[in-house]
């Protein structure tokens, strides 16, 4: 498989999902600006994290203007598999590619903390190496991770089981106190209708190795690489 | 022409920074708030002369990047000059 990561200007996770997709996966991988407009190729497109365009106006609405988002959504429609993690997911949804918002923690701070995080479907390209109800544990950083959507965003969601991950406690419970940021239902990661665009606030790429702190993150690249079931 | 452009959040969505404020503003002395909310405002300038035809390209403005529909209202004011 080959990896596409996307480079926007305040991207600061490119070179982590890098790191992860060439060395940890062994995939070969390359970074693509953002002003590009070829993604032929590719299987996978990475939106990073960061702080495309710094955030200004809203955290992603920049971002999704730039030339090689067009190429994206193209990817997205062909079917390609595209992953936004973070600022990406942020992106992934003002650019209408999944459904939803992500807005200002409800605590108001920035959360760079390790996640205990319930697997809600396995049917998907980021979680078919696992099995539903498992937990993991993956960081989040973010400022702006509450994830927000209609009644009926969120009915769809759940019906076409579409919730990839929620924020739970270490038994798995999903509760008020383990979610961080008041994000609706505790969602942490969700699926486009066509079960090929997927958005996560935790940062997989970040525990992919044990001198990381965890290797949880692998759980989740490694099903990228695993066939369909 | 130029315009006004002052977006909001959407009744029912949180509001932190707004109940942050609300926090502040409460520690003045004989002042009661119940309750605030933080938007934005900002000022375009258009070439367009024409008031209807600025409305449109704002409204698009608006629909595309000013405002996220997902979460956020938005309301336009014309400016002449």
């Amino acid at each position: 498989m080959k990896f596409a990561v996307i480079e926007f200007p305040g991207s600061n996770c490119d070179h982590d999902f890098y790191h992860a997709a060439k060395h940890a996966l062994g995939c070969e991988t390359r970074f693509v600006w953002h002003q590009e407009r070829d993604l032929s190729g590719f299987d996978v497109v990475i939106l990073p994290g960061g702080f495309s365009f710094g955030d200004y106006l809203r955290a992603g609405a920049i971002a999704r203007f730039s030339p090689i988002m067009a190429e994206v959504a193209r990817h997205a429609k062909r079917g390609g598999y595209v992953l936004g993690v973070c600022n990406g997911f942020q992106i992934l949804t003002e650019a209408g590619l999944l459904p939803g918002a992500l807005t200002l923690n409800h605590g108001r701070k920035f959360i760079c903390a390790d996640m205990r995080l319930r697997v809600e479907t396995a049917n998907s390209f980021v979680t078919r190496g696992l099995e539903k109800g498992r937990v993991i544990t993956v960081p989040i950083a973010h400022m702006e991770g509450r994830y927000i959507a209609d009644e009926g965003t969120l009915r769809r969601l759940n019906g076409d089981d579409r919730v990839l991950l929620r924020y739970c406690d270490g038994q798995g419970a999903v509760t008020d106190q383990a979610n961080p940021n008041g994000a609706a239902e505790n969602i942490a990661g969700i699926l486009s209708e066509g079960r090929n665009v997927a958005g996560m606030m935790p940062h997989p790429e970040r525990v992919v190795e044990k001198a990381l702190g965890g290797e949880d993150g692998l759980l989740i690249l490694n099903s990228i690489l695993s066939r369909a079931a | 022409m130029k315009a006004h452009v002052i977006v909001t959040l959407k009744p029912g969505i949180l509001d932190p920074q707004g109940e942050a404020v609300r926090q502040a503003l409460a520690t003045l002395d004989g002042v009661e708030v119940e309750r605030v909310r933080v938007g934005k405002y900002i000022e375009v300038e258009l070439g367009e002369a024409d008031p209807s035809g600025a409305m449109t390209a704002l409204r698009a403005m608006c629909d595309k990047l000013l405002a996220n529909p997902v979460m956020e209202d938005y309301r336009i004011e014309l400016v002449e000059g």
